[in-house]
């Protein structure tokens, strides 16, 4: 289920060191922020029902941990220590409700969807936990590249259990229908959507079992 | 370096940069944006209101599909008369919420009515607010020229439950409206009903609820119930009535009394 979600990573040039590399490759699955950090699972379990508002909701994930990344290790050395947290809230807060007002004027639909979510943003503790473990304490252009990383690692989890939740509990994908119509009981076929599908709790079994999948492929994983 | 970034005024000085800062970003591409924003949200009004009268068009195409259907806008009064004021451009949700808080008085609510030709039709289209079990629910009624008669109905909602309150937004809840009527014959008023759900209910005057979503469909109920209260007033003044002679009992000389009676319940 999850194994052909490899995303493309760019082939290393310049600026991509093998050191800048592995800050985009680990999150994806060594490190990933959902599986193995166990952050963000709050908006991987409200926001998979559909797979076009999980990557909306990753697109904007992205957009708020890579600007936050940077804005704070540029100003790294400036923060004061006794109100870092409180610095690093305000900017992410900043982000988030910039990315709101931009949704709203430009993909208005979307922004509907996903309006309240998207607030919830400030709440992913994937942002405060860059902010606070990486970007205070290294530069801006690796700080960028340990965002997108994360964000990707964050958005394939998402998407990957969008997928399946939308293809079982509605039978479409992207908004595309799999399922034909006539399949329906109520066209006097014999399929049902499994409704379970669409609770939360579900998403976090199929997180558990990406998971399980991850955890018995990779042996790093294994604790011992 | 040249300064204690831990200083008590260092990090006076700092938070306040920092949000002034911030604050300012934030101002500034809201007020950028804000009228793309605005335009959204008029489009969608336009879209909902061509919907309700079963103009299915997308958002973009709504203003020009508007323009070409919708012939004249009314404000009417909580008496249903006629008031000054420009209809579109009222926030119905707004004036409900004032209207909970207190901040507004009942008497003093508007209504627009939008008056339409569709397909040979003369139809009114009603907006209509209320409260779900989350928050605020709406819709837009389109009535036939009758003034009772429902031709079409969009729903929607802030935030009610997927798959259960939420279900008002679906042709399932809202195709039962059309041919339904929310006056008697004889122009009594009795608004419409939403039943409990799976009720099937073949009241002229109701409509089945959604199951599960009982909060939802009893706000459905209680916001069309008084909304078309006022609105019945209004179409009851301008609507043409082609009404079916209802003379069979009494004599000619004595309709013109029995109709006033009807009216003026107290002597």
């Amino acid at each position: 289920m999850s194994t052909e979600t490899a995303l493309p990573v760019k082939p290393a040039e310049g600026l991509f060191s093998k050191k800048n590399r592995k800050l985009i490759t680990d999150p994806l699955n060594d490190n990933n922020p959902i599986t193995v950090q166990v952050l963000g699972i709050c908006s991987a379990l409200a926001i998979t029902v559909k797979v076009q508002n999980a990557v909306v909701m990753s697109l904007s994930v992205l957009a708020v941990v890579v600007v936050g990344n940077m804005v704070i290790s540029a100003l790294r050395n400036l923060i004061p220590g006794r109100i870092r947290i409180i610095a690093q809230l305000v900017i992410a807060a900043g982000l988030v409700t910039l990315v709101d007002i931009v949704l709203k004027a430009y993909v208005y639909d979307v922004s509907k969807q996903v309006g309240v979510y998207v607030g919830l943003i400030i709440t992913n503790c994937i942002l405060m936990g860059r902010y606070e473990a990486f970007a205070m304490g290294n530069k801006v252009w690796p700080s960028a590249l340990d965002g997108l990383g994360n964000s990707l690692g964050y958005a394939w989890i998402l998407v990957a259990v969008a997928t399946v939740r939308e293809i079982t509990g509605n039978g479409s994908w992207m908004g595309m229908r799999l399922i034909p119509e006539s399949w329906y009981a109520a066209n006097g076929g014999g399929y049902f959507n499994n409704n379970m599908m669409i609770l939360p709790p579900m998403a976090l079994v199929l997180v558990g079992i990406i998971i399980w999948i991850q955890r018995s492929r990779n042996t790093k994983l294994i604790e011992s | 370096m040249a300064f204690d970034k831990n200083s008590n005024s260092f990090t006076f000085i700092f938070a306040t940069v920092l949000v002034v800062v911030v604050g300012t970003l934030l101002a500034v591409t809201f007020l950028a944006l804000k009228p793309a924003y605005d335009e959204n949200v008029r489009r969608e009004k336009m879209q909902n209101i061509l919907a309700s009268m079963k103009v299915v068009v997308e958002r973009d195409a709504a203003p020009e599909k508007y323009q070409e259907l919708v012939k004249e806008t009314v404000l009417v009064d909580a008496q249903g008369n006629p008031a000054e004021g420009d209809a579109f451009s009222l926030d119905v949700l707004k004036q409900y919420k004032d209207w909970k808080a207190g901040v507004v008085k009942a008497e003093q609510m508007k209504y627009p009515v939008y008056k339409a030709k569709v397909e040979g039709k003369d139809l009114y289209v009603l907006p209509v607010v209320g409260t779900g079990l989350w928050g605020p629910i709406w819709g837009y009624l389109s009535v036939e020229s009758d003034g009772r008669t429902f031709y079409g109905s969009v729903f929607d909602h802030k935030g009610e439950t997927p798959g259960l309150g939420a279900e008002i937004a679906t042709p399932y809840f809202t195709d039962q409206f059309p041919g339904k009527t929310f006056t008697e014959q004889d122009g009594s008023y009795t608004g419409i009903h939403v039943y409990k759900g799976g009720s099937q209910t073949t009241d002229p005057h109701g409509v089945d609820g959604i199951s599960g979503g009982t909060i939802t469909s009893q706000g459905v109920d209680e916001m069309l119930m008084r909304s078309l209260a006022i609105y019945d007033q209004y179409l009851k003044s301008v609507s043409a009535k082609p009404e079916p002679p209802v003379v069979e009992a009494p004599p000619a000389d004595s309709l013109a009394a029995d109709t006033t009676n009807a009216i003026t319940v107290n002597p």
